[in-house]
């Protein structure tokens, strides 16, 4: 890519400099300034606002490694990060496959929109969507009465299993579109190739289509495993009381409890996670180009 | 080659579920926004009460009206800022570019709750505070990427030796760049421009921590009405946003393909 730029491109940082600068003062103000505000401020005692004593101190950090609860809590938050994005392979891999293998034309290019035009929507108003769908006496309950012999009381709202089908409907569109835009580049020649050497679908999928499009799935991954770490919204809407994860505890911090050094040290130490995981993924990204 | 045509068929089969499992809660949602009762029972009786209470709600109006202003200017501000960005990474080489590039992605990746609690933090920190011009400061920051990213690829597919044509033909820097290279990757502005749009306007994570009682935007106080109990209204005002940014999303799509077909 350097060498097709070089051709047009000039040197020297000077002359792009006026072109450059607006945008990343902005990203500067907003983004990378309050991150390391945020690192500051998590050593902190108190806010150092009005006058308010404060000192440097690592008790934000010891909170977070002697009670059990925010440890805990993290690691609940990394096991539905995992199993969302297990249930998002599992859902969205198969259909990226058709999409990209099955259907042709303008079909094709009509419902790979259909897939992903949610993802682009509001995802509050998605999540809360499934309110209607879950509560006891909601579609699915009645739906399900209306057809099986017996009485069944479905009553998912507020419980695991509703955060996981929430966040799972959130959050598939992503890993169709990443596995679908792998997929799509395999050569088709090469899964014939397979075939006509005498291995059988499964082997191809397993040793010609799966391994080439793995970097799509690592995608994906890294995509939904990252931001449902970090959910709070979901899990308050649909979980209810049994909804407690690392993020609504940080939420607390901010809005209810208003201890803002402690929330920064736990966000930090999010971001921390985040960070390890996102560099983890970064060779099979590149690689991927 | 029957199995071939059975697994085609499974395929589609399969890709139909998953259009059911996507669509299927949105229009129950919307469904219920016009249905009379209350409580959400059956059978159902079709009403438009509840779009004529949200008319009503005042504080949901003002609410509406902030999330599409802060939206237009993010869209404003943002497009130009980063179209200029993207025009400064194609045209020119210089040492660090690289690390620009890549400083384009923690904004994305990051999580939002972690964005937004920093952003609160530094943001009263430094005496902006919370309110619609911090919601502004952050919306713009979250949309840049985005427009950078998809004004890059545009500029991707354009020939820079147009530029050099236009210059050798007596062209000034201004004139190349409004009369040759902004015309051919306007539909990467337009459509970089939508998704800063989408961005905002369906943005709540940051939004929630940066906003305050009075100034809010929809979504933030659609959270809230939730929180409090579910109500046909927030149905009504829901089934609106989906409509307005699936179809905003269409209309993108018009402009710039997803990367799926060349």
């Amino acid at each position: 890519m350097a060498d097709q730029l070089a051709i047009g491109s000039r040197r020297g940082l000077k002359p792009a400099l006026p072109l450059l600068l607006p945008a990343y003062l902005w990203l500067t103000v907003a983004i990378f300034l309050p991150l390391s505000a945020m690192v500051f401020f998590s050593f902190m005692t108190d806010l150092p606002l009005a006058g308010k004593e404060w000192s440097f101190t690592l008790g934000n950090y010891a909170a977070f490694f002697s009670q059990s609860l925010y440890s805990t809590l993290l690691f609940a938050s990394l096991r539905l990060g995992l199993e969302v994005t297990l249930w998002c392979v599992v859902i969205g891999y198969p259909a990226a496959y058709v999409l990209a293998k099955v259907l042709k034309g303008r079909s094709r290019e009509a419902i790979f929109l259909l897939v992903i035009l949610p993802f682009w929507s509001n995802g509050l108003v998605r999540i809360f969507s499934w309110a209607m769908v879950l509560r006891e006496g909601g579609i699915l309950d009645t739906a399900l009465n209306a057809v099986l012999p017996f009485k069944i009381n479905i009553d998912l709202m507020y419980s695991y299993p509703a955060v996981i089908i929430g966040l799972v409907h959130s959050y598939v569109p992503y890993m169709v579109l990443t596995c679908y835009l792998t997929l799509q580049a395999i050569d088709n020649s090469l899964i014939e190739a397979g075939r006509s050497l005498g291995a059988s679908r499964l082997q191809v999928l397993w040793r010609v289509i799966i391994p080439l499009s793995m970097p799509g799935l690592i995608a994906g991954a890294a995509l939904i495993f990252v931001p449902v770490v970090g959910s709070f919204m979901e899990p308050r809407i649909l979980g209810g009381r049994t909804g407690t994860f690392y993020g609504t505890v940080i939420e607390d911090q901010f809005v209810a409890v208003f201890n803002w050094p402690l929330g920064a040290a736990l966000s930090f130490i999010l971001l921390a996670v985040v960070l390890i995981i996102l560099a983890l993924a970064a060779p099979v990204l590149r690689r991927a180009g | 080659m029957a199995t071939t045509r059975i697994l085609e068929g499974l395929g589609r089969f399969y890709i139909a579920l998953l259009l059911g499992f996507l669509y299927l809660p949105i229009i129950i949602m919307a469904a219920m926004s016009f249905n009379a009762s209350p409580f959400y029972q059956l059978p159902f009786e079709w009403t438009t009460d509840w779009y004529a209470s949200l008319w009503q709600n005042d504080q949901l109006i003002a609410a509406t009206w902030n999330s599409i202003e802060i939206a237009v200017i993010t869209t404003l501000i943002s497009t130009v800022l980063g179209s200029m960005a993207s025009l400064a990474l194609y045209r020119y080489d210089f040492r660090g570019k690289k690390v620009l590039q890549a400083l384009l992605f923690p904004p994305i990746a990051i999580p939002w709750l972690i964005t937004g609690t920093a952003m609160l933090i530094f943001f009263f920190g430094v005496g902006i505070g919370r309110g619609l011009i911090a919601i502004l400061l952050g919306h713009v920051a979250l949309a840049l990427p985005y427009v950078i990213v998809v004004v890059s690829a545009r500029l991707q597919t354009f020939a820079p030796e147009l530029e050099e044509a236009a210059r050798s033909l007596g062209a000034n820097q201004w004139q190349v760049t409004m009369r040759v290279t902004l015309p051919w990757i306007m539909p990467g502005v337009i459509a970089g421009g939508l998704f800063a749009f989408a961005v905002s306007f369906d943005q709540f994570v940051v939004s929630y921590f940066l906003s305050t009682p009075g100034q809010t935007t929809l979504p933030v106080e659609i959270y809230a009405a939730i929180r409090k109990g579910f109500t046909p209204e927030i149905n009504a005002v829901s089934t609106i946003i989906i409509v307005v940014s699936m179809a905003l999303m269409l209309l993108t799509a018009r402009f710039f393909k997803f990367g799926g077909e060349k």
